[in-house]
């Protein structure tokens, strides 16, 4: 700690997830809680009791309801965000979810030491830092896409069957693949339990991130913006895949 | 058909008559068949013409694991003329548990069935096919039904499997399977194979789909699961007295409780109406006497495949394979979710101690500092 005068790092704001992304993500967190919600319920609904005749209640079809309109608006986001992974930032581009080269494999492996394991080098703490996703964090994404993807088919699958709607409908090969509801069914239920310990640790990692680092990660999702050191910045902006695209910067 | 073998056969309506039975019976039978079948009115002189004027399809139905339940379903089934004619043995070439012949000119009577209506018979198939140890584990007259099934099919102009060890393998074919009990679509190849799956099919619905054959000269719209869409389009739970009060959300708890008298919805003691496609809750058995969730029991989804080891019968969550039998999917997740946040809580301590460490040393620095500037 040889000193000559207290280090002071320039932060730099860069705005990192564009109005888009950040709708997606709040829209989907709030169909996730409705679908998982509602999706415990239905799998083994409470014992209400009534001395209402059924006609006059429709308790558990509006349970069911809930479940089938976030399912609509979880499908739709879904498939938003896959469009804005072409047409969005850097940040928020595909190849930040899909390992394709050796340098997001790497970097990974260095987030799952620094981050996870939290090794140390010559006894001190390391830090990781990245802009946007990290690359470890990126692939978890990549793996929720697909976990989106099973709930979508099966739940749609199970759901062609009650509708007139072609949309649906185009997923009644699904039961079909697995032999029937039964097993669909089944498949749906498990993968749920995907969702709940990804949030878990999702919204942990957040604030693990922003309780180490300082950078405002946990506000960024409401804002867009990240503040990070200049020299991170500099150094990042050659190893981005598209460096000239246009980025929104202020500094701080 | 125009073979001429079959043409000199004589017609059912004929066979109908000779067993005693009047042009009324005769045209209830129609219209009845019709209606179940799900033609609109106009189509009943359809069939009552194809009983008249068409030949009877020779039959050849074979047994092999099986508990004949589904032949027991068709001959109850709710008009005599069912039974009488379509399952006598006018009808039937070859069956081993309703012919008259036996031994050996009961193979001979299959035999020439194969042989002389080659390309015109329907193969009704009841019974799942073992293909462990080459097939020994069922044998009728010196061969395995592995064999008698490849050469039936040969000459079939359609395949019927009839029930779920037909279809899916039933309770034979359930874990761990120890004679390879095989459904009957996964062993011919290049023949329709119509699946009539239930634990047994519902007579009628096995009548009707035999009058569709019978009336239209064709196999019936299959879903894709290749069941007749006709009577497996619609889930049990679509078509139950019972959805009201799931709806409602009121539910028997138990079966023993004021729930159950009330005639709730069977669905927390393990109704699979939700997920099980059949014609239960409009055709009902026994000549529309009752069905399974009338008698207050829920539905186990006996039409689906695999219906022995989707979990259990009475309760909705099911066992989770790999973990053990009382296991299933949510205490799997209940246990990840403790190992999960036990890991978070390990991974916060830690952090919280380098941290302090980081916020020690910028103290530090930060007095190391003021000291130089004083200095
Ligand atoms: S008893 Fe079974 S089939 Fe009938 S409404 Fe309830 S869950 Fe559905």
């Amino acid at each position: 700690m040889s000193t000559k005068y207290l280090r002071v790092h320039r932060l730099r704001r860069i705005y990192v997830w564009e109005l888009p992304v950040r709708i997606y993500h709040w829209l989907n967190a709030a169909a996730i809680i409705a679908l998982i919600v509602t999706g415990f319920w239905i799998s083994d609904p409470p014992a209400l009791m009534s001395n209402q005749e059924a006609s006059n209640r429709f308790l558990f079809g509006w349970v069911r309801y809930i479940h089938f309109i976030s399912s609509y608006i979880f499908f739709f986001n879904f498939l938003f965000r896959i469009y804005w992974g072409f047409a969005g930032n850097k940040y928020a581009d595909w190849k930040q979810f899909i390992p394709t080269s050796k340098r997001f494999i790497r970097e990974m492996w260095t987030v799952f030491k620094i981050d996870i394991l939290m090794l140390k080098k010559n006894g001190e703490q390391q830090e990781h830092i990245s802009i946007g996703h990290n690359a470890m964090a990126g692939f978890i994404y990549f793996l929720t896409f697909i976990a989106f993807l099973v709930q979508c088919l099966t739940g749609f699958g199970l759901y062609a069957g009650m509708s007139g709607w072609w949309l649906p409908k185009l997923f009644s090969w699904v039961p079909a693949v697995f032999g029937g509801d039964i097993l669909t069914r089944q498949i749906h239920h498990w993968t749920m339990w995907f969702f709940i310990l990804f949030a878990i640790v999702h919204v942990y990692l957040v604030f693990y991130h922003d309780y180490v680092e300082g950078r405002g990660e946990i506000s960024s999702m409401g804002g867009g913006w990240k503040f990070i050191e200049e020299e991170v910045f500099e150094e990042n902006r050659h190893h981005t895949p598209n460096p000239e695209s246009s980025e929104v910067v202020g500094t701080a | 058909m125009s073979n001429d073998v079959i043409t000199k056969q004589p017609t059912y309506y004929q066979e109908i008559i000779r067993k005693g039975y009047s042009r009324r019976d005769f045209v209830r039978f129609a219209g009845m068949m019709a209606a179940f079948i799900g033609l609109e009115n106009s189509a009943i002189g359809q069939v009552a013409k194809a009983l008249e004027t068409n030949p009877r399809i020779p039959i050849i139905w074979l047994h092999f694991q099986e508990c004949t339940c589904c032949s027991e379903s068709f001959i109850r089934s709710s008009h005599p003329i069912v039974a009488d004619i379509l399952l006598d043995k006018v009808s039937l070439d070859y069956t081993e548990t309703l012919m008259a012949a036996s031994g050996i000119q009961a193979e001979e009577a299959l035999k020439n069935t194969m042989s002389k209506y080659k390309g015109e018979y329907i193969l009704c198939v009841e019974g799942s096919v073992p293909t462990a140890a080459d097939g020994v584990y069922c044998m009728i007259g010196g061969k395995t039904s592995m064999q008698i099934l490849d050469e039936a099919a040969e000459g079939a102009k359609a395949i019927i499997a009839w029930g779920s060890c037909a279809c899916n393998g039933c309770v034979q074919a359930a874990k761990p399977n120890p004679t390879s009990a095989t459904p009957i679509h996964k062993l011919v190849k290049g023949k329709p194979v119509i699946k009539v799956p239930g634990c047994p099919p519902i007579g009628e619905v096995m009548a009707g789909v035999i009058v569709h054959l019978l009336t239209f000269g064709k196999i019936p719209e299959l879903d894709r699961l290749g069941r007749p869409k006709a009577f497996y389009s619609k889930r049990v739970h679509d078509t139950c007295y019972r959805r009201p009060f799931f709806d409602a959300g009121l539910f028997v708890e138990s079966f023993d409780d004021e729930n159950a008298q009330k005639g709730y919805c069977l669905y927390k003691v393990g109704c699979k109406g939700p997920s099980t496609y059949n014609a239960c809750g409009v055709t009902k058995w026994n000549g529309g006497t009752s069905f399974p969730i009338q008698s207050g029991h829920p539905c186990i989804g006996c039409s689906e495949e695999n219906f022995w080891d989707n979990g259990r019968f009475y309760e909705r969550g099911s066992a989770f394979a790999g973990f053990g039998i009382e296991s299933d999917a949510d205490t799997v997740g209940k246990v990840a979710l403790g190992v999960t946040a036990a890991a978070l809580a390990g991974h916060a301590i830690y952090t919280n101690i380098n941290k302090s460490r980081i916020i020690d040393r910028l103290t530090a620095e930060g007095k190391a500092s003021e000291k130089e500037m004083e200095g």
